[in-house]
């Protein structure tokens, strides 16, 4: 009676896992609510038509002010109720005017804001500025769920591991569960067996082991050392030519810099930030500056930025990051002047044997950097795509023609060689591109 | 005995693939062939401040071909550079192409291909604010767009440590091309290189 009782207990464990596991599914599907204006907001505001002063505020007052946090100038939200609506209207038409009036308002918040003098608008009508303020009073959107899910869970990074975890681990305890069940299963079969007389396992008569047969046998033996030696010889050769090669070196960078967002969903260009391939030896990494270009105004990331391994949250805080390294105070915009370097690891890494010059390859040749540095603006994480080996460099040379049209400099010489070489379009080889000492001295 | 020669066999396996840890860097034959004995561009060395031998320019210190920018950062500078500041480098068809190459690079993602503010940046709304070249209220000179670009202004930074200062020129030309298309002006007239 007391093996039936363990196999329910298993399956009850079993239902309650399964139980649980939906019940973690089912959470954070709700939803936000869109409550209306603050009750502050005057009428012609809250009437107004918040699309069309999205696109005035987009275009006009974006540089500098933002909705919900201090920029260039204070945050919008609420600005209807710390000023009255004539008020408004007088200093978005023009500020200047407003404070040399002396109007004392005017004044303290210019005093407040350091003396910067925000830009006239004559060009607005008393309606588009009541479709800016509408825009700018719509409230800030909570989003509760994901904040809470996040805490819950106890983990800052990619909040989408969660469900596939807890998959996997119920697919271990069934796999173990069901090992036990076959295990107590033939158990009993086979005492049934035993009972009931019948032999379970009838034993095979002894022959000559298969290895035996295979070492008296000499013809068979040599082939196989044969083989053997091949394969041994294949596998050492293998191993040797891998040594002092990157290919697939991926690692983890001091910030979580996604190549994917910036050359690839934002599509901006390689040379952007490594300017100095342009015009130098190095691709350069790009010095935090360059960074702070867009990353000023870009805080935070876009819901739709996040992926199921990284979460926005995770990102923000990769921003953060940068705010530390550059000393970037985002409550006063301005730069504390305490800075610290980022550590970048370096991937692609030629040996102090070898020059390389990407200006050469880039500017001259107008190589596209995806030649050599693969799909960089699908990589999440950046990593070495190109075994960067002698051969690897010397095939490219032998198949790449030089682009010598409206190039002055090449003129002569391509006459002469192309004689030389009885052919139409040089290629770098043919060029000098396989000399050693164009790479090594 | 036979399982457990596959047991091992498959052990020995596994220890082959975790053994490829794709973050750390693979061994070298002779290390010291590889390495360079002097300081590498983007080395950690214990001599420098934070170790960190990519380092900031010494104040004053001139590379090739830079001319020093003398208008101050601000809004006095920016009114002065506006009025009196001219592009020295010639108007010609070639130096405007080059300066459209550059602009397509560091400018376009957010200015947009034709000046008018609407890059790719700004049509996906991760930038915001950026105005058209032939804004009236800014009425952008020469002189003035240089500036910018130095300095950088509000929310925008400056291009200084990515161009130089030919660089910037040309890519001024090609802004204020910009300004005359969309105000639809007439083309300015290339000028002859004769120095």
């Amino acid at each position: 009676m007391e093996r039936p009782f363990i196999l329910k207990q298993f399956i009850l464990v079993f239902l309650l896992f399964f139980a649980f596991t939906m019940h973690a599914q089912d959470d954070g599907g709700g939803e936000d609510e869109e409550g209306g204006y603050g009750s502050y907001v005057p009428e012609e505001v809250a009437n107004a038509d918040e699309a069309k002063g999205k696109e005035l505020f987009n275009s006009l007052c974006a540089a500098c002010h933002k909705r919900y946090r201090d920029a260039t100038g204070p945050k919008l939200h609420g600005v209807t109720e710390r000023r009255d609506m004539d008020w408004l209207y007088k200093w978005i038409v023009n500020s200047q005017e407003l404070i040399k009036s002396g109007d004392s308002q005017a004044v303290q918040l210019y005093e407040e804001w350091n003396q910067v003098a925000m830009n006239a608008f004559p060009q607005l009508s008393n309606e588009d500025m009541d479709n800016i303020l509408a825009y700018v009073e719509v409230p800030q959107e909570v989003k509760k769920d994901k904040e809470t899910d996040v805490a819950a869970s106890g983990e800052g990074q990619g909040g989408g591991g969660i469900s596939t975890e807890i998959v996997l681990g119920l697919l271990a305890v069934v796999l173990l569960v069901l090992s036990v069940i076959l295990y107590l299963v033939n158990k009993t079969l086979n005492r049934f067996a035993e009972a009931n007389g019948i032999p379970v396992r009838a034993d095979k008569p002894k022959g000559k082991p298969i290895w035996v047969a295979f070492a008296e046998n000499q013809f068979l033996v040599l082939v196989a050392v044969v083989f053997l030696l091949l394969a041994v010889a294949w596998g050492g050769y293998g191993f040797l030519m891998q040594v002092g090669v990157d290919q697939g070196y991926e690692p983890i960078q001091p910030i979580h810099y996604s190549h994917r967002i910036h050359a690839g969903e934002n599509q901006i260009e390689c040379k952007y930030c490594h300017s100095s391939a342009r015009v130098s030896k190095h691709s350069g990494i790009p010095s935090l500056n360059v960074c702070m270009n867009c990353h000023k105004q870009i805080a935070e990331v876009s819901e739709e930025t996040a992926t199921e391994e990284y979460s926005k949250e995770f990102y923000d805080n990769e921003i953060q990051k940068l705010y530390e390294a550059t000393g970037w105070d985002e409550s006063s915009q301005s730069y504390t002047g305490e800075t610290k370097p980022v550590k970048w690891v370096r991937i692609h890494n030629l040996p102090d044997f070898a020059y390389f010059n990407h200006s050469q390859h880039v500017a001259v040749g107008g190589i596209e950097c995806q030649e050599c540095h693969g799909p960089v603006e699908e990589m999440e994480i950046m990593y070495q795509h190109s075994p960067l080996t002698m051969g690897w460099c010397i095939n490219c040379h032998r198949e790449t023609n030089i682009k010598v049209e409206g190039n002055a400099y090449y003129e002569k010489i391509h006459e002469e060689l192309s004689k030389k070489y009885d052919v139409e379009e040089l290629t770098a080889a043919e060029m000098g591109g396989l000399e050693c000492g164009k790479c090594h001295y | 005995m036979k399982s457990l020669f596959s047991i091992l066999l498959i052990a020995f396996c596994m220890t082959l693939v975790s053994c490829s840890d794709k973050s750390q860097p693979n061994y070298q034959y002779f290390p010291n062939m590889y390495e360079s004995i002097p300081y590498d561009t983007y080395g950690e060395y214990p001599i420098f401040p934070q170790e960190q031998s990519a380092l900031t320019v010494d104040e004053g210190s001139i590379s090739r071909g830079f001319t020093p920018y003398e208008y101050e950062d601000s809004s006095e500078g920016y009114e002065k550079a506006k009025e009196e500041l001219k592009n020295e480098v010639p108007y010609t068809e070639e130096n405007l192409a080059e300066g459209r190459q550059l602009y397509t690079i560091y400018c376009a993602t957010c200015h947009g291909d034709k000046g008018d503010g609407k890059g790719y940046l700004v049509e996906r709304e991760k930038i915001l604010g950026v105005p058209s070249y032939d804004d009236q209220g800014r009425a952008i000179t020469e002189g003035s767009v240089y500036h910018v670009m130095w300095h950088g202004i509000n929310t925008m930074g400056s291009y200084a440590s990515q161009m130089d200062n030919k660089e910037l020129w040309l890519v001024d030309h090609y802004v204020m091309q910009l300004k005359d298309e969309l105000e639809g002006k007439e083309p300015r007239e290339f000028e002859s290189e004769s120095e």
